[in-house]
């Protein structure tokens, strides 16, 4: 549209929606970090994780089976994702037990969901939208939780054909109740439960309540080695209206993640991966002429300064965890050498080592302040 | 949610001040500082300790 021929009909509240402008000028409106499944710092397969695969997204599971979660390339056709996040099943539990389950969730930090007013009067509904694609059709539920494990929104969604993208979206009225934290804790729960025993089906769909995961009535997505469950598009927004997933840039998104967990390696070198020249380290000093005293160390700033104090894993160059290379006045690396002291804040991590005379070490690290 | 499986804990010191805490998770060794009273692994480290499941080592 030419500039000229704007005017106060183009521009009447009526005129201009939501969905028209969304996709365009809305930005930070995912509260969802790496929706789109981009950012993978840690791998990009993890076979029988309980912990952190994907950035942000977790898993957690209490079963007789196993699931191989990846970083894959299967995406809804025309969406313009690049990554799903796949999850496959390797060793089959076909009797799933009252209290086992299987859960992915991303856990969204107090201070980015404040706005969202949980927990009194002004709460505000929000909207979840996702791809998703299994083998396996039938019932699934997605479970909205805040931080004391003592409020839940169980929302069924069903994936009706097999091996077929489908977007589902799943609107909720925002809790008047509970106490959702607004800090650098845990603000909100966002869980997808692929598997969920009897024990966890006290809820009901729809509506909140002291309890529970489910409502009854979903599939144990574990009952076969056939069955593969991918997403991608992941988005929660203020309101009742879905809009377009918002793209954003992989730097953007690998920022976002940073606050959470950032390694030393190179974005593509999982951590743990031995490094053959030892001058490759992430963080290296040398030029200490022998010393001995305990307080050689070095620290380093990092990348991005974490939520709060993170858990630390120090590697050498041949990928020992917990473990740094010192240098002798040549430069020879000793790999294996374990660590005297740590310091480590939300913005600087450092370590020394615990040997005898040195000239020199460095490490790389992973820092983790994840929820 | 998702469990961790500490195996073992031993404190760090400086100047005989405890400073961080070496522990094992799933066959990994980290560090955590004494003070990350909002990190997962600290907090899962002190409630095994309070459950007495868990005892961390004196610093050498």
């Amino acid at each position: 549209m030419a500039l000229s021929t704007i005017g106060t009909n183009q521009i009447a509240s009526e005129a201009v929606t939501v969905p028209k402008v969304a996709d365009q000028v809305l930005s930070s409106r995912n509260l969802i970090i790496n929706g789109a499944m981009q950012v993978a710092q840690r791998g990009t397969s993890f076979a029988d994780l309980n912990g952190y695969g994907l950035d942000r997204f977790g898993v957690g599971s209490s079963d007789d089976g196993a699931i191989t979660v990846t970083q894959d390339t299967t995406v809804p056709s025309g969406e313009g994702f690049k990554n799903s996040m796949k999850f496959d099943v390797t060793t089959a539990d076909t009797s799933l037990g009252a209290a086992q389950f299987y859960q992915f969730f991303q856990k969204i930090e107090g201070q980015n969901v404040a706005h969202l007013m949980y927990g009194t009067s002004n709460a505000k509904t929000i909207t979840l939208s996702f791809w998703c694609r299994s083998n396996k059709t039938g019932t699934y539920v997605t479970t909205f939780m805040n931080n004391a494990a003592d409020r839940f929104n169980p929302n069924n969604f069903t994936i009706s054909s097999a091996n077929t993208w489908e977007k589902k979206t799943i609107t909720v009225t925002g809790d008047q109740s509970g106490t959702w934290l607004t800090t650098n804790g845990i603000g909100m729960y966002v869980i997808w439960n692929l598997a969920l025993g009897s024990d966890f089906d006290d809820g009901t769909n729809g509506t909140w309540g002291a309890s529970d995961y489910g409502s009854g009535g979903n599939v144990n997505f574990l009952d076969s080695t056939d069955n593969e469950f991918y997403i991608t598009g992941v988005q929660m927004e203020v309101g009742d209206t879905v809009t377009p997933f918002e793209h954003r840039s992989f730097s953007d998104e690998l920022q976002r993640c940073m606050r959470y967990y950032e390694k030393s390696y190179p974005y593509s070198v999982a951590p743990g991966t031995a490094i053959s020249y030892p001058g490759n380290l992430g963080i290296t000093v040398r030029g200490m002429d022998e010393e001995t005293s305990g307080q050689r160390y070095i620290t380093n700033t990092m990348r991005v300064e974490k939520r709060a104090d993170p858990a630390n894993t120090f590697y050498d160059d041949a990928g020992n965890a917990g473990k740094v290379t010192t240098f002798n006045n040549a430069g020879t690396g000793t790999n294996n050498v374990g660590i005297a002291l740590v310091v480590t804040q939300p913005s600087m991590i450092g370590c020394g080592p615990n040997n005898s005379a040195i000239w020199g070490f460095g490490f790389f690290y992973e820092s983790d302040a994840e929820l | 949610m998702n469990e961790m499986n500490i195996t073992a804990a031993k404190y760090l010191a400086d100047n005989g001040e405890n400073i961080a805490i070496e522990f094992i998770v799933d066959g990994k060794i980290m560090h955590v500082s004494v003070e990350a009273t909002g990190n997962r692994h600290y907090a899962e480290i002190m409630r095994q300790v309070d459950a007495g499941e868990l005892t961390i080592e004196d610093a050498d």
